[in-house]
């Protein structure tokens, strides 16, 4: 086969074109990955093909009941750090004591639901991906094949309705971690009593918050288990092929999580105005 | 030589492969290759690294597909056959792959047991009694609490053998059983495929370049050279042959048509940048 050599100055265009085309076919790859994982979630149950239980409860467990305690302590200080944030900036108008709506609000439209994705992003994300890449390397996948056993109904459907489940009761506890982290500060620095606290934390936040954080959150759970099982998948070049998939999964995650966020922030607080 | 006859297979043919072509990124993997398998046979695949025996073996088992020639098992021609299709004719055959490909999160009575939680109806305590069977028959009584991290290479080749019977099988296929494993676990190994061939009757196809394992289970070997077929017949026929590729392989020889790196004035202008490095044998 004869390789054409391109002028050398045209290398930046060609590393760029190749990255876009890196992208487009990552997308295209979650994308189909994901319908054939709604297929057997939804479409082959119907006929008898249900998925199995004990990989699903292990995964709620691994993915979520595990996550716990890194999602609710960097929540925790998030919430701790933006009260002093908001409070060191509302004092400059005088209405330091106004933080706790502004921490409220922004924590379960936005941050709740950002944080523990990102959190999760690098904790299950990079699992997934490195989980999945070893299989594929060691020929587990292959024997899943040869024993007419799917990979998707057995590996991937369980990761991505475990996340489904789990990331927006993540996105809750973290919700509740950030607000507790503005209450300690509050009530250590301007000895805030809960009550006053609670008033003024609640007074401004709506049901349409809630719901659209949470929301949000479960997209993101189809996005953060997508790419990482793809990526997990695709493994190729051995133990250096399944640290790339790690890395990659991690880092496309977030940025197709942001990538969402703003989205949905311009979908909901601007067209639909919710 | 056996010259194979091309078209579908004759009665008690469990495998055939005619005129199988493959390609990766232009590379010609396999060229028109053909063999047969009886039912009961076994078959030695062999060949050196890169010969295709491994690509072979993945378009017979449906996890890759030929670019032409087709495939026959258990008289279906398998070869346009989508996944949904090869699901009923999977069932019927039991692969063990080079490492075993025991599912690490599962213990070895799982790992056994999976194929007939899967596929079959049957009550838990039946199958659990049938992978304690499978795990006798190996060898391995008692082994099925354990994880796959806890067992040797060749327990985990023994383990990958008994979930490949699992479902009583009529064919099973072999990646290399003996790849990484001692002289005395190698020959277990041979010992277990005899076996299944007379207790079970069981046809197997064999990929390996083990000489000593392939000629003593062999009933019939194929060999595979730059994804040609160089050589097909019965063990003695293959160690009589007259093809000297042939023989520097079977005899493990450093010496032979078969090089064991370029020639000097290739090398040299390769590295001064004037030639491009091939490797051509011929």
């Amino acid at each position: 086969m004869t390789n054409i050599r391109l002028p050398s100055i045209l290398d930046p265009v060609a590393i760029i074109g190749k990255k876009f085309l890196d992208i487009i076919k990552l997308i295209g790859g979650v994308g189909l990955l994901l319908s054939d994982t709604f297929f057997w979630g939804i479409i082959a149950p119907l006929s008898g093909k249900f998925p199995d239980r004990k990989s699903i409860e292990k995964q709620l467990i691994d993915e979520g009941v595990n996550s716990v305690p890194i999602v609710g302590l960097l929540s925790f200080t998030v919430g701790l750090i933006l009260a002093m944030q908001t409070s060191f900036n509302l004092e400059k108008l005088g209405a330091a004591t106004y933080f706790p709506a502004l921490v409220a609000v922004a924590t379960v439209r936005e941050l709740g639901p950002l944080i523990s994705s990102i959190i999760i992003s690098g904790r299950v994300g990079a699992s997934i991906a490195a989980e999945l890449g070893t299989m594929v390397v060691a020929e587990e996948i292959d024997a899943l094949r040869s024993m007419s056993l799917h990979p998707v109904r057995f590996l991937v459907f369980p990761r991505v309705i475990a996340l489904f489940i789990m990331l927006p009761c993540l996105a809750m506890l973290a919700n509740v971690a950030s607000i507790a982290g503005a209450f300690v500060f509050g009530a250590s620095t301007l000895d805030m009593s809960f009550a006053s606290f609670k008033q003024m934390a609640f007074e401004y936040m709506t049901d349409t918050d809630v719901w659209t954080g949470l929301l949000k959150a479960a997209v993101f759970s189809f996005l953060i288990s997508g790419i990482s099982c793809y990526n997990g998948l695709t493994v190729t070049g051995g133990a250096e092929g399944v640290g790339r998939a790690t890395t990659r999964s991690v880092v496309f995650s977030i940025f197709a999580i942001i990538i969402a966020d703003g989205i949905f922030t311009a979908v909901f607080y601007y067209l639909l105005k919710l | 030589m056996i010259i194979p006859e091309l078209g579908p297979p004759k009665e008690n043919i469990i495998v055939k492969a005619n005129n199988l072509v493959k390609e990766f990124e232009g590379r010609r993997v396999l060229d028109n290759v053909s063999f047969e398998v009886k039912k009961g046979e076994v078959l030695v695949i062999m060949g050196g690294s890169g010969c295709g025996k491994s690509t072979t073996l993945r378009i017979l088992i449906g996890l890759e597909k030929a670019d032409e020639g087709d495939v026959w098992l258990f008289n279906e021609n398998i070869t346009a056959y989508d996944d949904k299709q090869f699901d009923a004719i999977r069932k019927r055959f039991g692969v063990l792959f080079q490492s075993g490909a025991l599912f690490n999160s599962m213990t070895v009575g799982e790992n056994v047991s999976l194929p007939l939680h899967q596929h079959t109806e049957l009550d838990e305590n039946v199958i659990q009694i049938i992978m304690r069977m499978k795990l006798e028959m190996v060898g391995l009584t008692g082994f099925e609490h354990l994880k796959p991290a806890e067992i040797s290479g060749g327990m985990k080749k023994r383990v990958g053998l008994a979930r490949a019977i699992a479902l009583d099988p009529e064919l099973v296929f072999y990646d290399e059983p003996s790849a990484g494993l001692d002289p005395v676990m190698s020959a277990v190994i041979d010992e277990l495929i005899l076996d299944l061939k007379k207790k079970m009757n069981i046809t197997s196809v064999v990929v390996t370049h083990h000489m000593d394992s392939a000629f003593k289970i062999a009933d019939k070997m194929v060999m595979l050279y730059q994804g040609r077929v160089l050589a097909y017949g019965t063990p003695d026929e293959i160690r009589n042959s007259d093809d000297p590729v042939v023989q520097q392989f079977i005899s493990g020889s450093a010496d032979g048509p078969i090089p064991y790196r370029t020639s000097r004035d290739l090398y040299l202008q390769t590295l001064a940048g004037i030639a491009e490095e091939r490797i051509d044998t011929r």
